[in-house]
């Protein structure tokens, strides 16, 4: 009894700073803006707010907050297969035909400026995009009457830019998948006449899916919720519904409006998280 | 899969050169451009300190670089603190529902920035918390905290705590055992987490931003409020230094962590 007691203690001291913290922080904000979604007004500085559904009810009766959606949701999706094309060939080169000191060089040199500043990153680009810029530049070496491309504050601008951001992710995860892919099972296909395509086809990209799959969900989330990137690289055409919630919250300071459209996001995200954990899971099992 | 034709050989170099150039090319143009006399990217490319000297003057970006530096330092500190402490317990103990509280630690992380950014405001205003360093402090710690428990998490499960026993049944007290056996054991993990907490808060914008009332700013907040007013290219001297201590940070982190490599 003392013992169980002591125990409690412990777990107490030890679990609850950071399970605190969390919930002071993640879960009961959450629950607020849950809470203040359905507000006519935010109730800070006496304001006094009348429950209200019509923050949900205007998107969808306004077509201009779905568009917002599908064009967040569209720019996830061109992010994410572009990364998933270039990176899974650099995670394959990486794991499967560069190896010892090189390929731990190599793979540091790949992961490394995922972790610098991802808002200067993205401010990097308008040096290399902007009209007469370094881009525009190099392009004239080569032709020397080449028209400025232009591509600052466009869509591929940003899709260019959120796929610098989130290629490592891509290259990571995929890297660790066809890591663990052991070589004899390359070798016994091989032996028994498997094509290089069906090699690929039938036994490296089956076995790396949990990789794939895990640097889709890692890429598509972020990219959704993403604002800064649009507003910095596409200019007035980077209005995604991440710009849109910003605005509420620093411009416009419609917060309940704002707040639903937050929880519109989260159930996207949900939605997609849910589909994904089951694939997730059969694949991992399935190994 | 390995000793294909020198073809493929060459081939595959080349790709993983062009990716690197792709990750990197950015960050050099910035980097050079910080050292460029000119302010609109004129060439020929002129070596001069000036925009670092115009830099030194200004007051705004320095105080948000003194607040980032103060946030990013006592957010190492209290997230590795209870960091630490939560994955002791995560390991020690079988607690009934683990598997949930290590679910917990997902939404900080998984769940988009935007999101918690702006419920924290909303949140921290409507209780009273407000807007400023402290808001701030408190959603860093939040999003390190997660990092924290899986670094050091990683680190126990090499075995410090058969040690420990080990230690015990040679006589050592509980005290002797942790102090003795357990936190040299801990430390490279608790060190590596440290140092991923304050890389984590420095480079924070989202947070930051929307926890950041007028007046009070951090780096990447002033940066972001520059970048939309209009370019100055102090900014690209400023980004050249932070992307430097950032990637410096981890490449200290990687030789304590040593990630992905195969050991």
């Amino acid at each position: 009894m003392k013992a169980a007691a002591r125990r409690r203690l412990a777990l107490g001291f030890l679990l609850g700073p950071a399970y605190g913290w969390l919930a002071l922080t993640v879960l009961l904000p959450l629950a607020a803006m849950f809470y203040f979604s359905f507000l006519t007004v935010a109730p800070v500085g006496g304001r006094i707010a009348e429950p209200t559904l019509r923050h949900y009810a205007a998107f969808f009766d306004k077509g201009f907050y779905q568009t917002l959606t599908w064009r967040s949701l569209k720019l996830g999706f061109d992010v994410t297969v572009l990364c998933i094309l270039l990176g899974f060939p650099a995670a394959l080169a990486l794991a499967k035909y560069v190896s010892g000191r090189w390929r731990e060089a190599l793979f540091l040199l790949v992961v490394l400026p995922f972790w610098s500043n991802a808002l200067v990153r993205t401010f990097s680009w308008t040096t290399v995009l902007r009209d007469d810029g370094f881009l525009d530049r190099a392009i004239r070496v080569l032709w020397p009457d080449a028209e400025p491309l232009g591509l600052l504050f466009s869509y591929p601008a940003i899709v260019i830019g959120l796929v610098h951001a989130y290629l490592p992710y891509m290259i990571l995860t995929c890297y660790i998948s066809l890591q663990a892919i052991d070589d004899s099972l390359i070798e016994a296909a091989r032996s028994l006449g498997a094509s290089s395509l069906q090699l690929f086809l039938r036994v490296v990209v089956p076995l790396s899916l949990p990789g794939i799959l895990g640097g889709v969900l890692l890429i598509f989330v972020p990219v959704i919720g993403s604002f800064m990137e649009p507003r910095i690289l596409g200019g007035r055409t980077g209005i995604m519904l991440g710009t849109v919630i910003e605005d509420q919250f620093t411009a416009v300071f419609n917060w309940p409006l704002g707040a639903a459209l937050s929880f519109i996001m989260l159930g996207i995200v949900l939605v997609i998280f849910a589909l994904a954990t089951p694939l997730l899971r059969r694949r991992l099992s399935g190994i | 899969m390995t000793g294909g034709s020198a073809w493929g050989k060459w081939t595959v170099r080349g790709y993983l050169l062009l990716t690197l150039l792709f990750l990197y090319l950015p960050i050099v143009v910035m980097t050079l451009m910080a050292f460029n006399r000119s302010p609109l990217y004129q060439l020929p490319f002129e070596f001069d300190f000036v925009w670092f000297r115009a830099l030194a003057g200004n007051d705004r970006l320095i105080q948000a670089g003194l607040n980032s530096v103060g946030l990013a330092a006592a957010n190492m500190v209290v997230a590795t603190g209870i960091g630490t402490l939560a994955a002791i317990a995560l390991d020690r103990y079988r607690i009934r529902g683990k598997a949930l509280l290590q679910i917990l630690l997902f939404p900080p992380i998984t769940i988009p920035w935007l999101i918690i950014g702006t419920s924290m405001l909303i949140f921290f205003f409507w209780i009273g918390i407000g807007r400023g360093l402290h808001a701030m402090l408190l959603g860093h710690v939040a999003l390190s905290l997660p990092y924290v428990i899986v670094v050091v998490g990683a680190r126990l499960k090499g075995g410090s705590h058969q040690l420990e026993e080990a230690a015990a049944t040679l006589g050592a007290t509980p005290w002797q055992a942790f102090w003795r056996v357990s936190l040299p054991v801990m430390a490279p993990g608790v060190v590596a987490a440290g140092l991923f907490a304050f890389a984590v808060s420095f480079d924070q914008f989202v947070i930051s931003y929307f926890l950041a009332p007028p007046g009070v700013s951090t780096l990447p907040v002033e940066i972001y409020a520059a970048i939309r007013k209009g370019f100055t290219p102090e900014i690209n001297a400023i980004s050249a230094l932070i992307i430097l201590v950032s990637m410096g940070l981890m490449l200290v982190f990687a030789r304590l962590y040593r990630f992905g490599g195969e050991r």
